[in-house]
């Protein structure tokens, strides 16, 4: 079962890096938006926290695939990460989180929980 | 059902390889098995026990782990000596009761020799045999000067190296005239002392100690039988090993003139219950002191407890491979012709170091034994002639003569018969090989893990993998150099394909050349391709996807998502306004700063976005970025040189300056370090450098391919007494030659190490221009300095690469939460897990 949800607008097209990622602050913590022009979907969101350091930098890794599944890599300590489900290659007790994310027009939404808006949180 | 009991005395290598093989044999299920181990710790890798003062700890050189033993229901008594065996009672008795047995292994090794010398129980004194002896060692060398290693073998010389490391001045006394008297003859244990002597060890030869007693200089004083002595703060006697027999003594079992159980071919002692294995036992009235032949007995045993009543232990070879202090030592079968009628053939190159003696049969068509000092790439070769009584080529002296005067490249693979032994550690012949591939291993770690070949000393690594390779290709199997799967290529093929084709974007090559979309390997191999071959911005829009975080943001990541800055400073020279400077911004921004080992400053904890801001004042102040996060340039480390120092015989700080300034920026397989020294005192540390360059009177001495870090090695000499321009122009070739060839992440000493032909190939092809690229890798370089462009720069003057440095892209003013800070002297640093401890 969902929660109710809603599509908040995070950034827009010209935000995003092609083949690789950046991060937005949402009322859930930090989240890594990759962008991946040669693929559909393009759009990729999974938590931009590292689990195996605690700090935000996920969407500062390398991304690309392994046996045509796309990851990217951990900055800090190179785990992969698969961008659809979250799970973390190196270690099958490790997921992140992962996110709805699509594109309206020039914008991008990614689906949060409706509980707390952008600016209640920020 | 188990309802016999076996008994294993000694856990070490030998034991700990007996069980593996019993633990995997039916004869398993008929036995409860017990090992007693004297030592406190699960049996290791002694034959790497110096690892464990660089950095390995026992967990690293642990043979099996506890878990094993469980599993495999074997009852392990650390810490608990076997003090005597009932043979009558068949039990054998340790401080905590009495064991029955119906069969018993002793595998208790054997135990290092202390000459009788007057005062040899002095504190300083310590052997080199167990963990807790390194310890015992480590312990005293704190505050200790000198140490001194008695004997010159090549456990001796291992320990004298181990001192070393531990940052003492080492030396070694040796009674006979020579080193390593067993394996060498006269002119190859000359070779040996001075490049050992080189390496700032010193040899004392034909000196007996007579007595140590207190010194006045140091702890101990040494005194010799001619009068001499030495002074030292600790010694370690290495003056050989004897079999450990005590227990075997004492229930009377046969026993050797000399020491060591007697075994029969079935490793049986006179007593048909009680076996030995490994360094305690004596075979033909032979102790072998190397693992191998123990591992061979330990696994006859396992056969022979097994019923097979072929199984016989038949003697073993003795050859060795060794580096001792970074110098390549091989001795082979009958290394002092001993053999009637035995020639000999030798070569020496007294400049290079290099010895090698090649021992041949009467008739002239047989290897039987050969010795290699300085260089050991021939030992493979050699070895496998000796071992398989291959005829040797018309001209015998073509396999130790240096390629260039004649000599033979190395026997290939196919050369070698099925029955070549490849691994003598796990006996695997080349047909145990064929049969694994056959069994449908594909690569390297199939046949490793299939085999076991190459898991114990290492030394056939080499060899085993021709083997695997040339054994796959025949095959049809395509031997896999690819990088990743996203390309079926080498670095060094990629490299070619990329400058052949005119490639400038990683999407191009991989859509012509590869599958799939890239990876964390790849796509910064690629990157660094690309900046070799046409030196673009690494920010340019194709790049930055390819880089590691460190090279995108073009600073190093810490372990809390902040970044480090670090400014090039070059050859370590700075006016006091730009540390002024540096000073003012550190303290604007709340930076922690710290010297680092590469003479410059280290500004740490600037988040994402303030990056750019600060480098914007570092520029503007005239601060260029220090590459710290790339795999390119690092520092060029120097002295004050003759501008100062009263020494100094060159502007070594100049020449630091020039080269930092003329390499700065260029991308490599991996990064790059450079060291001026103004004269021998060498106070800039150039031969642990990639590149150290060292002043002497008529110019500039050049090393290459030296390395700090994990496993440090001395740059070689590579060229003596080259003006300015000389040493300008070899450097261009050498770093651009290493640039194109060198497998990713693979710095200059491992690359050389890996060289076929090594160092003398390396001089060929820049010294003498062997393959006629000499022009083309200058020119090369020179095309990249003209390109060169200060990163930062170029990212802090457009808009659309800052815009990269948002840390949240939709929340600019949010910080980071999980950057917490606390304080210590005087400076800001993350909060750690460990300070949430109450105080
Ligand atoms: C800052 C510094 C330590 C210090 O506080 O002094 C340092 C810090 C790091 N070193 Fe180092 N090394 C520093 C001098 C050295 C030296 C000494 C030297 O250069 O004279 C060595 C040994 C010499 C050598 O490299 O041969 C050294 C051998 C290493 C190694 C091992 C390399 C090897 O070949 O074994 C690594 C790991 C690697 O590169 O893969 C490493 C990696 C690192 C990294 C990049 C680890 C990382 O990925 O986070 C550290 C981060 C730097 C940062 O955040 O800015 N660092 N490191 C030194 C920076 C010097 C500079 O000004 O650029
Ligand atoms: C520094 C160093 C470097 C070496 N380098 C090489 C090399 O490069 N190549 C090579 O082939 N070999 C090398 N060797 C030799 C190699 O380590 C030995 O050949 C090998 O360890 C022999 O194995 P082992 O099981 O017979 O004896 P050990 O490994 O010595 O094991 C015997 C064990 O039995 C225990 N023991 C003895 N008596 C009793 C008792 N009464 N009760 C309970 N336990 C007992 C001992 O404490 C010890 O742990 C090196 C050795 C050293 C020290
Ligand atoms: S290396 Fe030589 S010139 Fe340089 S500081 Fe040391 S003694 Fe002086
Ligand atoms: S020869 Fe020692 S591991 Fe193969």
């Amino acid at each position: 079962m969902r929660t109710t949800s809603q599509w908040d607008i995070v950034c827009t097209v010209d935000d995003l890096v092609p083949e690789s990622g950046i991060a937005v602050w949402t009322p859930e913590g930090p989240v890594a938006i990759f962008y991946i022009p040669h693929r559909l979907p393009a759009l990729f969101a999974i938590s931009h926290t590292d689990p195996f350091s605690g700090a935000n930098v996920l969407a500062r890794g390398i991304t690309g695939d392994l046996k045509g599944e796309p990851v990217v890599a951990s900055p800090l300590y190179k785990q992969h990460f698969n961008l659809v489900t979250g799970q973390c290659l190196e270690d099958d007790s490790v997921k992140v989180r992962t996110y709805r994310v699509l594109l309206d027009g020039k914008a991008v939404r990614l689906e949060v929980s409706k509980a707390k808006t952008l600016v209640e949180a920020a | 059902m188990s309802n016999k009991t076996l008994i294993v005395i000694g856990n070490g290598m030998v034991g700990h390889h007996f069980l593996e093989q019993f633990a995997a044999s039916p004869a398993a299920d008929d036995y409860n098995v017990i090992v007693f181990g004297e030592e406190k710790q699960l049996a290791y890798d002694r034959v790497h026990l110096s690892e464990y003062f660089s950095g390995s700890t026992h967990a690293d050189l642990a043979m099996g782990t506890a878990d094993w033993y469980t599993e495999n229901n074997i009852d392990l008594h650390l810490h608990e000596q076997v003090a005597g065996i009932d043979r009558e009672a068949r039990t054998v008795t340790t401080a905590k009761g009495n064991y029955q047995y119906d069969e018993l292994v002793l595998a208790t090794g054997s135990y290092p020799f202390v000459p009788p010398i007057d005062g040899k129980d002095n504190d300083n004194c310590f052997v080199y045999r167990t963990l807790d002896d390194l310890d015992a060692i480590r312990a005293c060398a704190a505050g200790a000067k000198t140490g001194v290693v008695v004997g010159g073998g090549l456990l001796g010389l291992e320990a004298a190296n181990a001192l070393k490391s531990l940052g003492l001045d080492a030396h070694v006394v040796e009674f006979a005239p020579r080193l390593m008297p067993v394996q060498l003859d006269e002119d190859g244990g000359a070779v040996l002392r001075n490049k050992i002597e080189e390496l700032g060890v010193q040899v004392h030869n034909e000196k007996a100690t007579t007595g140590i007693v207190d010194g006045e200089d140091c702890r101990l004083r040494m005194n010799f039988s001619d009068d001499d002595f030495l002074e030292t703060d600790l010694i370690v006697f290495s003056a050989g090993i004897r079999p450990q027999d005590a227990l075997a003594r004492l229930c009377e079992l046969d026993i050797g003139e000399r020491g060591g159980i007697v075994v029969d071919n079935q490793c049986t002692t006179s007593d048909p219950h009680i076996h030995a294995i490994g360094e305690c036992a004596l075979w033909n009235k032979q102790i072998f002191g190397l693992v191998a032949p123990g591992y061979t007995m330990a696994r006859t045993l396992s056969a022979v407890l097994n019923g097979d009543g072929e199984a016989a232990f038949t003697g073993a070879d003795m050859s060795t491979k060794l580096k001792l202090l970074g110098v390549d030592v091989g001795s082979i079968g009958d290394a002092h012709a001993n053999t009637p009628g035995a020639r000999n053939i030798r070569f020496n190159d007294e400049k290079a170091g290099h010895y090698r003696r090649m021992v041949v049969s009467e008739d002239g068509k047989k290897v039987l034994g050969a010795i290699l000092v300085g260089d050991n790439s021939h030992y493979d070769t050699l070895l496998q002639y000796a071992l398989n009584g291959i005829d040797l080529p018309e001209n015998p002296e073509s396999l130790i003569l240096p390629e260039s005067q004649g000599g033979a490249p190395t026997l290939g693979p196919d050369a070698l018969p099925d029955t070549a032994q490849i691994c003598s550690c796990h006996n695997v012949s080349k047909g145990d090989i064929c049969c694994s591939i056959d069994a449908g291993a594909t690569d390297l770690g199939a046949v490793k893990g299939e085999t076991k070949a190459s898991s114990g000393c290492g030394g056939c690594a080499a060899l085993l993998k021709n083997v695997v390779d040339s054994e796959l290709e025949k095959r049809g199997v395509e031997v896999s150099k690819d990088i990743c799967e996203h390309f079926p290529y080498s670095r060094q093929d990629l490299f070619n394909i990329v400058k052949v084709n005119g490639i400038r974007t990683f999407r191009t090559l991989i859509e012509q050349h590869g599958s799939g979309h890239g990876c964390d390997i790849c796509k910064p191999a690629v990157g660094s391709i690309l900046a070799t071959c046409w030196n673009e911005h690494i920010l340019a829009t194709d790049h930055v996807p390819l880089q590691d975080t460190n090279d995108t943001f073009m600073a190093n990541m810490q372990k809390n998502g902040t970044y480090s800055i670090v400014p090039r400073v070059p050859g370590g020279e700075i006016t006091p306004d730009k540390l002024i400077v540096l000073g003012e911004v550190a303290k604007e921004y709340n930076l922690y700063t710290k010297i680092t080992g590469g003479q410059r400053v280290d500004l740490f904890g600037a988040t994402l976005s303030e990056l750019p801001e600060i480098w914007e004042k570092l520029i503007a102040a005239g601060f260029e970025t220090g590459h710290a996060y790339g795999k390119s340039l690092r520092t060029v480390k120097s002295c004050v040189g003759n501008t100062w120092c009263r020494y100094g015989v060159q502007d070594s700080t100049g020449m630091a300056i020039f080269l930092e300034d003329r390499y700065k920026g260029l991308r490599a397989p991996h990064k790059v370090k450079m060291g001026v020294s103004g004269c021998t005192r060498e106070c800039a540390e150039a031969q642990s450098k990639d590149i150290g360059v060292i002043a002497t009177e008529n110019g500039w001495n050049l090393y290459v391919c030296g390395n700090g870090g994990m496993r440090p090695r001395h740059a070689d000499l590579f060229a003596t007494d080259l003006d300015d321009e000389q040493l300008i122009k070899t450097i261009d070739r050498v770093l651009m030659f290493y640039v194109r060839t060198a497998d990713r992440l693979q710095r200059t000493s491992v690359w050389m190490e890996n060289m076929e032909g090594g160092l003398d190939y390396l001089k060929e092809v820049v010294l003498e221009n062997s393959l006629g690229i000499g022009e083309e890798l200058e020119q090369h370089m020179a095309d990249l300095v003209g390109t060169y462009q200060c990163e930062w720069k170029t990212a802090v003057e457009d808009p659309e690469k800052r815009k990269r440095f948002r840390e949240f892209v939709n929340a600019p003013e949010k910080k980071d939460p999980v950057q917490v800070w606390t304080t210590e002297r005087d400076q800001r640093r993350p909060l750690l897990e460990t300070d949430a401890e109450p105080a």
